[in-house]
């Protein structure tokens, strides 16, 4: 005996790809031109760096195909420019576009690097402050305090500078691992309050402290609870921090204490052309510098849309 | 019904306050129409939402931007206000049209002594010196009850409970002597023993220096109390006014009726509140025809198409169908 | 308030002893701190001497008191890189640092409060529009950057302005002074609005911030219902509310100034302190490190001070002796 039971089925919830694309962040995206140019130029820019030996027209790096005569050639749409060093080459016959490519990798490379390590070591001890409370979380914002008071940049010559003393000779691969926490060190902090402000919010309320009388791991409550609702302004803070990590690399490598110089960044670029300028082959430092602002504005750009469209008040 | 024996002092005719947002042009006020008379305290009640601050904010010319007075007239003693140029809006709030915030605690600069927040109202509207203004303040400060006027002059906001502070805002509204005052929730944000000593002396005070008032509130005891007649809101629009105790003991409107109905009386003997069913709709979803007709429990087929303006009832007037056809409830 | 004063006093006097624990640990452990102190030609003879001198054998605390006690005096030993003394050597620069940040933070200033009142008063038009889209410029364009093309622009297209150096000083004492002389502002014109870029934007946007939270609340909208003019609603109102806590945050801000002085000075080869730690952080040298980071460290927290103070006259909710202490 069959039985035929109705049954009114409801369609699936959306999956959390729809639901992004149907939320209020995306219409908003859609609806700010300067955010969809930034993301346009940003996503080109990561393009160009992430597959640089691929896309770049010279490896600059590769000793064997430069030649010397090619050295000091003006960019292609000036008189004496070739087609084939589209922005000029430098005075070892490196060209500038590769060059600017490979260069751009170096410095997504340590600033994305820099921002992951800061975003884990603050938030981690922003749950914990917020969390634990105490005396950890007294301790803890004191050196925050203390740190917000100086500026990035000294920390971080500070740290890469005893780098440099306590590790002399090891340099090349010690450099960067130097570099990149010298960085993430210097902005840490930011992340650290918002998630401690979150935490002390969350912590008070009602489910969490009944998921610990039933007693629910501190841990899990963290990860499943306190996180979700602080990523968004997380995710504001690492992108304007992407941008300044992506500055404050390219100036200590300026000031000649960033990566090495065997793996050349932006600011190293721009370090190299400025001996240049004065003998007129400007293009040396100014097509570096001018890539190392494309990147930096956009992803402000981004930063600040992004902050607009997730505050509550502004909707 | 009471036919004025004066010059009406406001005149709101036929106003309609919209908002344009991204899903399209919201009417927060539609066709709302009333006049308050020199002297007379006109309430205006309803439920959040309802549209009562819109207006009291539309009468001064502040209304938030985006919104905006999309037709209708204000008219201050006979002259249009609502289409006036900035400046000369300017003019006339303080001197002639006064307001009240709810929140004493956020509408006092907390920077500025209250004495120089009085003195710099009255000296921009009245053409005195600073000693006299000074004096003026003094006065007035006396006058809302605050004791020791000379030493609470030279002190900050923050130095004063809530109570005082509402004292303060009710002589700063009053400083440059207007005909009209607009007081928006005046006590909502007050302790309950603080309510009816600021409502009494806000009465007392609009009664001895002749002004009319406006008392924007959702506390109906607080309309029994002050007020001489009002107008009931609902969804944008008015749904009854008139004297108050007529509007209290002899409601026209079925909303009206769910409203005195809800409030628990303590002659009363009743096993439960009386409510009324459903919520009053957002402003995006308001029924065709009358707005209230999805929760009438004496709708008809003619609330559903066509939108009843205010029409004479017993003793008030009533936006209501039932009214028009002599089925008085 | 006294109370307040003293407990601000004996954070900043915490604060000192931590970065100067952290100094001391740079002396004692990242190098040979003889070295640090004597240079690096001393003989044994003078490294046994002053060994002992040192106490180096002394227990911990010892030795750090008596570090504490030399840095105050201003005491940290020779340059490993020019063997001359640490405390002279910055004494010779601090004057040209100080001048070009403090007309920095004077161009940041005279500029960017009132571009920022403009911007959040006119929201919405071209040019407040336009000065946001430069300010988020300004916060985008590395500092080194800005200098590079100040030069390009200047002295090499226009050949108008010098780039490098100080140009023709003055001695008044011990100080020697730029500002003086027609040369001496040339040579001190690029880096100080060099310097001053990445601040002015900062405190446009914040002034701009501040100002738009300042113009929503319920006393500028009581004001604007007493029929108050404009200028007395946004100037003498909102402007006041704006710039109580803009003063805490500028005054962080241009704190920070002084440090990055350190990459202006080295794109215009500017003779100041921040060129000597570049210098210094280059080479490893201890001392100079050390003493610079004393030094900073001493200036930030003053300035705190000074802000805290300053915060503390300005808005009279503080001034309310509380017993359980503390502000809002």
């Amino acid at each position: 005996m069959s039985t035929t039971t109705t049954t009114t089925t409801s369609p699936p919830p959306p999956g959390a790809l729809a639901r992004f694309f149907g939320g209020d962040v995306w219409y908003s995206f859609r609806r700010t031109p300067t955010a969809m140019l930034a993301a346009a130029i940003a996503f080109v820019c990561v393009f160009c760096a992430v597959f640089a030996p691929w896309v770049a027209p010279h490896n600059p790096f590769d000793l064997a195909t430069l030649n010397l005569s090619d050295g000091r050639l003006p960019p292609a749409w000036q008189e004496g420019g070739q087609m084939r060093f589209l922005l000029g080459t430098d005075d070892q016959g490196r060209d500038i576009l590769s060059a600017i490519m490979y260069g751009a990798r170096i410095s997504l490379l340590v600033g994305l690097a820099s921002v992951l390590l800061s975003m884990v070591v603050g938030v981690g001890l922003g749950l914990l402050a917020g969390f634990v409370g105490g005396r950890i979380d007294a301790f803890i914002m004191r050196v925050c305090d203390v740190m917000l008071s100086f500026p990035a940049i000294l920390v971080a010559l500070l740290i890469d500078g005893v780098g440099r003393a306590i590790f002399p000779n090891a340099h090349e691969s010690l450099a960067f691992g130097v570099l990149i926490i010298a960085i993430s060190l210097s902005g840490w902090v930011q992340y650290a309050r918002t998630v401690r402000g979150s935490t002390l919010v969350e912590r008070n309320k009602e489910y969490v402290q009944a998921a610990r009388v039933i007693g629910v791991s501190p841990l899990r409550i963290m990860r499943k609870h306190v996180l979700p609702n602080v990523m968004g302004p997380v995710m504001v803070l690492a992108t304007i921090q992407v941008a300044a990590a992506i500055l404050t690399e390219a100036t200590l490598s300026f000031l000649g204490v960033g990566v090495p110089p065997t793996s050349p960044s932006l600011g190293t670029l721009i370090r190299i052309g400025n001996d240049f300028l004065f003998s007129g082959e400007w293009w040396i430092t100014i097509f570096p510098g001018a890539m190392l602002v494309l990147i930096a504005l956009s992803v402000n750009l981004l930063g600040d849309w992004l902050r607009d469209a997730l505050n509550p008040r502004l909707r | 019904m009471s036919a004025l024996k004066s010059a009406p002092l406001l005149e709101v005719r036929h106003l309609r306050v919209e908002f344009p947002t991204r899903q399209g042009t919201l009417l927060a006020l539609d066709d709302i129409s009333f006049e308050i008379a020199p002297g007379e305290v006109l309430g205006v009640v309803g439920e959040s939402g309802a549209g009562k601050s819109l207006t009291g904010a539309a009468i001064i010319g502040l209304l938030e931007p985006p919104g905006r007075i999309a037709g209708g007239e204000i008219l201050l003693e006979g002259q249009r206000i609502d289409n006036l140029p900035y400046e000369q809006m300017r003019a006339i709030r303080g001197r002639r049209i006064g307001a009240i915030f709810q929140d004493p605690l956020t509408s006092l600069n907390p920077l500025y002594t209250i004495g120089r927040q009085l003195t710099e109202t009255i000296q921009t509207h009245l053409p005195v010196g600073a000693e006299e203004a000074r004096q003026r303040a003094i006065r007035l400060l006396q006058e809302t009850g605050i004791q020791a006027a000379e030493q609470r002059f030279e002190q900050y906001p923050h130095q004063f409970s809530g109570g005082m502070r509402q004292r303060v805002v009710i002589a700063l509204a009053l400083a440059a002597e207007p005909k009209l005052i607009v007081a928006d929730e005046p006590t909502t944000a007050l302790d309950v023993s603080i309510q009816a000593q600021i409502i009494a002396l806000l009465k007392r005070l609009c009664k001895e220096h002749g002004a009319a008032v406006m008392l924007v509130t959702h506390d109906m005891g607080v309309i029994a109390e002050t007020c001489d007649r009002v107008a009931v809101l609902y969804a944008g629009r008015v749904a009854e006014i008139g004297p108050v105790h007529e509007v209290i003991n002899q409601p026209s409107h079925p909303y009206t009726v769910g409203l005195m109905g809800s409030i628990p009386a303590m002659d009363e003997d009743r096993p439960r509140l009386l409510q009324i069913d459903g919520a009053m709709p957002r402003l995006n979803a308001i029924p065709a025809g009358c707005a209230f007709n999805p929760r009438c429990p004496q709708v008809f087929d003619r609330c559903r198409r066509e939108r009843p303006d205010l029409m004479p009832a017993r003793a008030t007037q009533a936006a209501c169908w039932l009214v028009g056809q002599g089925h008085a409830p | 308030m006294l109370a307040f004063i003293v407990r601000r006093l004996i954070q900043a006097i915490v604060v000192m002893l931590t970065v100067g624990f952290i100094a001391f640990m740079l002396f004692q452990y990242v190098g040979d701190p003889v070295t640090n102190l004597l240079g690096q030609d001393a003989t044994q003879e003078q490294r046994d001497l002053l060994r002992k001198d040192l106490g180096l054998d002394q227990p911990f605390p010892v030795q750090f008191a008596r570090f504490v006690g030399n840095a105050v005096q201003g005491e940290f030993g020779l340059s490993l890189r020019q063997g001359r003394k640490v405390s002279a050597l910055i004494a010779d620069r601090f004057p040209a640092t100080f001048e070009l940040a403090l007309v920095a933070a004077v161009i940041a200033l005279v500029v960017g409060i009132p571009l920022g009142v403009y911007a959040a008063l006119r929201r919405g038009t071209m040019l407040s529009q336009s000065m946001m889209t430069l300010s988020l410029l300004g916060v985008s364009l590395p500092t080194f950057l800005i200098g590079i093309l100040l030069i390009l622009l200047f002295s090499v297209t226009l050949k108008w302005l010098p780039s490098f150096g100080r140009g023709d000083v003055i001695a008044l004492g011990s100080w020697s002074t730029g500002m003086l002389t027609v040369d001496g502002w040339k040579h001190l014109v690029m880096p100080a609005v060099t310097l001053s870029v990445f601040q002015l934007a900062l405190i446009l946007r914040l002034v701009r911030a501040e100002m738009l939270e300042v113009l929503r609340t319920d006393y500028i909208k009581f004001a604007r219902a007493r029929g108050l003019s404009n200028r007395a609603v946004h100037f003498g109102h909102a402007l006041k509310n704006t710039l109580v806590p803009v003063i805490t945050i500028t005054g962080l801000q241009l704190g920070g100034l002084i440090a990055f002085a350190i990459i202006t000075e080295t794109v215009f080869q500017w003779p100041g302190m921040g060129l000597l730690f570049i210098q210094a952080v280059q080479f490893a040298d201890i001392p100079v490190m050390a003493a610079y980071l004393c030094l900073i460290s001493l200036v930030f927290v003053v300035i705190n001070l000074a802000v805290d103070l300053l915060y503390f006259l300005v808005d009279p909710r503080l001034r309310i002796e509380r017993p359980t202490g503390g502000g809002h």
